[in-house]
């Protein structure tokens, strides 16, 4: 029975110790993928926020202290992290996920609790839609969509495309959605749709299935890895058509294992240096440079945006309390990011212009920005 | 579909297939031998590709070099998990040993996220292998025509080793029955590392191949190939060798037509195909080729 008292009393003493000494900072949570299919995109954000952090290490007089929890990009494991980050680690608010579906799984936690969430790049509109603490920083997919079926229709002069569209995924479902509905809209057919499944390596039947459609454009709005292999595949089985995709081909990896299969690619995307126009803009893309010797890309950017205007919302709320901060995030309507003002709407989305990218020389290149 | 797309899938189809049945070649003769389900077949053959590319990006290995060395090194990892993890087990129940096979799977899997980093890396495909085709329309890659050479000539390897050579009259014995065999003067343990070896060496082998055809690997790489090889070895019927290589072309072939038929479900390919699977072996529980509770390898 000794023993027992011993380490309640010990336990109690930790705890004591660690309040004490958490008291002193403003624990902000991460949840990213940093394993995982979309490993990269977690990779990249939390190099962003790091660098953000640098930029503005303290909040009301105390220290940021930021907590990294690993989503692996599945649902399951989001909720999970997020559940951890506000039962365990405590922290007054959280940024992520990357992606749509593990932000949505992660949102229903971070609601149920109260504590606000900013997602960098989940672009589905469900993920905010009627979520009281649920934000982002990026666009959504409806105009994302719109735009990538003007663009196509336009600009490329495609009249018949093809979707390949990764049935798990929300967001690619969701954009495949928008593209069809725009681009039939614009007075161009949709003369295929496959499907196919995050992790999968054989696309050989799905890019058979299309070709045979001879379309002039393929939209596979879905994430790097597959829209490498896809397009590997597609040039390996003869196919000419344009390929066009949308903010998830936005890594390395794309133009590693897509290698010249990926050349000339179309993208939306969120951001590129090219476009970077603001003060706090600038700093950050030398402060990224100084730390990792490269440029920036639109996941770090956009990892860096959550960071400053959830700093901001903290320093406008006077505490780190959650419901105040939520309050604070929910009345910004206009906040100097890395590329010119942005604001939330009535939905915590962020209004912010279109970036349209592709690839060039085995690098990302800059073709157009629009505006919305 | 015309004539033309539908040859195109038929390619597609044997493509795939051969590269299931490499894999599960592996997979069905550790099982046959030692009646173990080696769920980390998969994971060994991550590592295999792994080591296949630092080879070649790391030391400047000539990419045969470099294959050749990540074979040897990964059939030595083959017998460590062995002697370290099985071995101990070999009298316990059979239960206890797949138990031990899943966590040396999740070891593998963990330790080459620490080592090799969770992002994925593109494999470099030697020239030889990156031609591409055109037969009147119907486009190939050079590796589709290697993949099922290789896998046939590994499979003749394979047949020679296990009933043509002393080793391979030692596993047979020992699949047939390990304490009489053991009463014989056999060394059981190692001809049982000798099998892993050889296993493993499959696992790398193959993995080194579906990298060339999926030039992206990742420490998860593993967990699929593996699952399908599984699959196509029970559907082939598990522990026989040819009945390995059958199930994997049929499994590739459903797959590709699964897709090429219905393309609105394409997203649901596994679960169809599995489907198929089950249904045979509802009709056939013992695979195509296996013989009911006959001791084979």
């Amino acid at each position: 029975m000794k023993r027992v008292w011993l380490l309640v009393i010990l336990g109690l003493v930790f705890s004591s110790f660690s309040l004490a000494w958490a008291a002193d900072k403003v624990r902000i949570g991460v949840c990213l993928p940093m394993t995982g299919p979309v490993a990269a995109y977690g990779q990249m954000e939390w190099a962003g926020i790091q660098v953000a952090k640098e930029m503005f290490p303290t909040v009301l007089g105390k220290e940021v202290e930021l907590v990294l929890v690993d989503s692996k990009g599945d649902k399951v494991e989001g909720a999970n992290a997020v559940e951890r980050l506000i039962k365990l680690e405590k922290v007054c608010a959280i940024i992520g996920e990357a992606i749509s579906s593990v932000t949505m799984s992660g949102g229903a936690i971070a609601e149920q609790y109260g504590v606000p969430m900013i997602s960098p790049t989940a672009t589905n509109p469900l993920v905010t839609q009627g979520k009281k603490y649920l934000f982002r920083v990026c666009f959504i997919d409806p105009f994302q969509g719109q735009i990538a079926a003007k663009y196509a229709y336009e600009t490329l002069k495609a009249r018949k495309a093809a979707l390949v569209v990764d049935v798990q995924q929300d967001y690619c479902v969701g954009l495949a959605n928008f593209f069809e509905e725009n681009f039939k809209k614009l007075g161009g057919e949709i003369v295929a749709k496959v499907m196919y499944r995050t992790g999968d390596q054989d696309f050989t039947a799905q890019v058979t299935a299309v070709k045979a459609k001879e379309p002039d454009i393929i939209y596979i709005p879905g994430y790097y890895s597959e829209i490498a292999l896809f397009t590997k595949q597609a040039r390996e089985l003869g196919v000419k058509s344009i390929i066009f995709s949308a903010d998830g081909s936005y890594a390395p990896e794309l133009i590693q294992i897509g290698g010249k299969a990926v050349e000339g690619i179309y993208f939306t995307n969120f951001y590129d240096q090219k476009a970077v126009a603001t003060d706090i803009g600038k700093k950050f893309v030398e402060a990224y440079r100084k730390k990792f010797n490269k440029d920036t890309d639109s996941f770090a950017a956009l990892a860096a945006e959550a960071y400053f205007v959830l700093v901001h919302a903290i320093e406008k709320a006077g505490e780190a309390n959650p419901a105040k901060i939520r309050d604070a995030l929910e009345n910004i309507k206009s906040f100097t990011g890395l590329m010119g003002e942005f604001g939330f709407d009535e939905n915590h989305n962020a209004i912010r212009p279109v970036v349209i990218q592709t690839v060039k020389d085995g690098q990302f290149a800059y073709l157009d920005i629009v505006k919305p | 579909m015309g004539f033309v797309d539908l040859l195109q899938q038929l390619a597609n189809g044997v493509s795939l297939g051969s590269l299931y049945a490499l894999v599960a070649i592996g997979y069905t003769m550790v099982y046959g031998i030692i009646r173990l389900i080696n769920f980390a077949h998969g994971d060994v053959m991550m590592v295999g590709c792994y080591l296949a590319y630092f080879g070649v990006l790391m030391f400047h290995m000539p990419w045969q070099i470099s294959w050749i060395v990540a074979i040897g090194l990964t059939s030595l990892l083959g017998v460590s998990i062995y002697v370290g993890a099985y071995r101990p087990l070999r009298r316990a129940p059979r239960i206890s040993a797949l138990i031990t096979a899943i966590g040396v799977s999740f070891l593998l899997e963990s330790l080459g996220l620490v080592i090799f980093g969770g992002r994925p890396k593109a494999f470099p495909r030697p020239p030889i292998l990156d031609i591409g085709l055109n037969l009147k329309g119907v486009y190939i890659m050079s590796f589709t025509i290697w993949i099922p050479v290789i896998a046939g000539v590994l499979l003749l390897c394979l047949v020679f080793l296990v009933y043509k050579t002393k080793v391979g009259m030692a596993m047979r014995a020992v699949a047939t029955d390990m304490e009489t065999t053991s009463l014989m003067g056999v060394n059981i343990d190692r001809v049982i590392a000798i099998t892993f070896a050889v296993g493993s060496a499959l696992a790398a082998a193959g993995g080194i191949m579906w990298a060339i055809r999926f030039p992206q690997i990742n420490p998860y790489m593993g967990i699929m190939p593996g699952l399908k090889a599984f699959i196509a070895a029970v559907f082939g019927g598990i522990g026989n060798i040819f009945g390995a290589m059958l199930g994997g072309f049929l499994l590739g072939m459903i797959e590709i037509l699964v897709v090429a038929f219905m393309p609105h479900i394409a997203g649901y390919r596994d679960a169809i195909a599995f489907a198929i699977l089950i249904a045979v072996l509802l009709f056939k529980p013992t695979g195509l080729l296996g013989e009911p509770l006959r001791e084979k390898v």
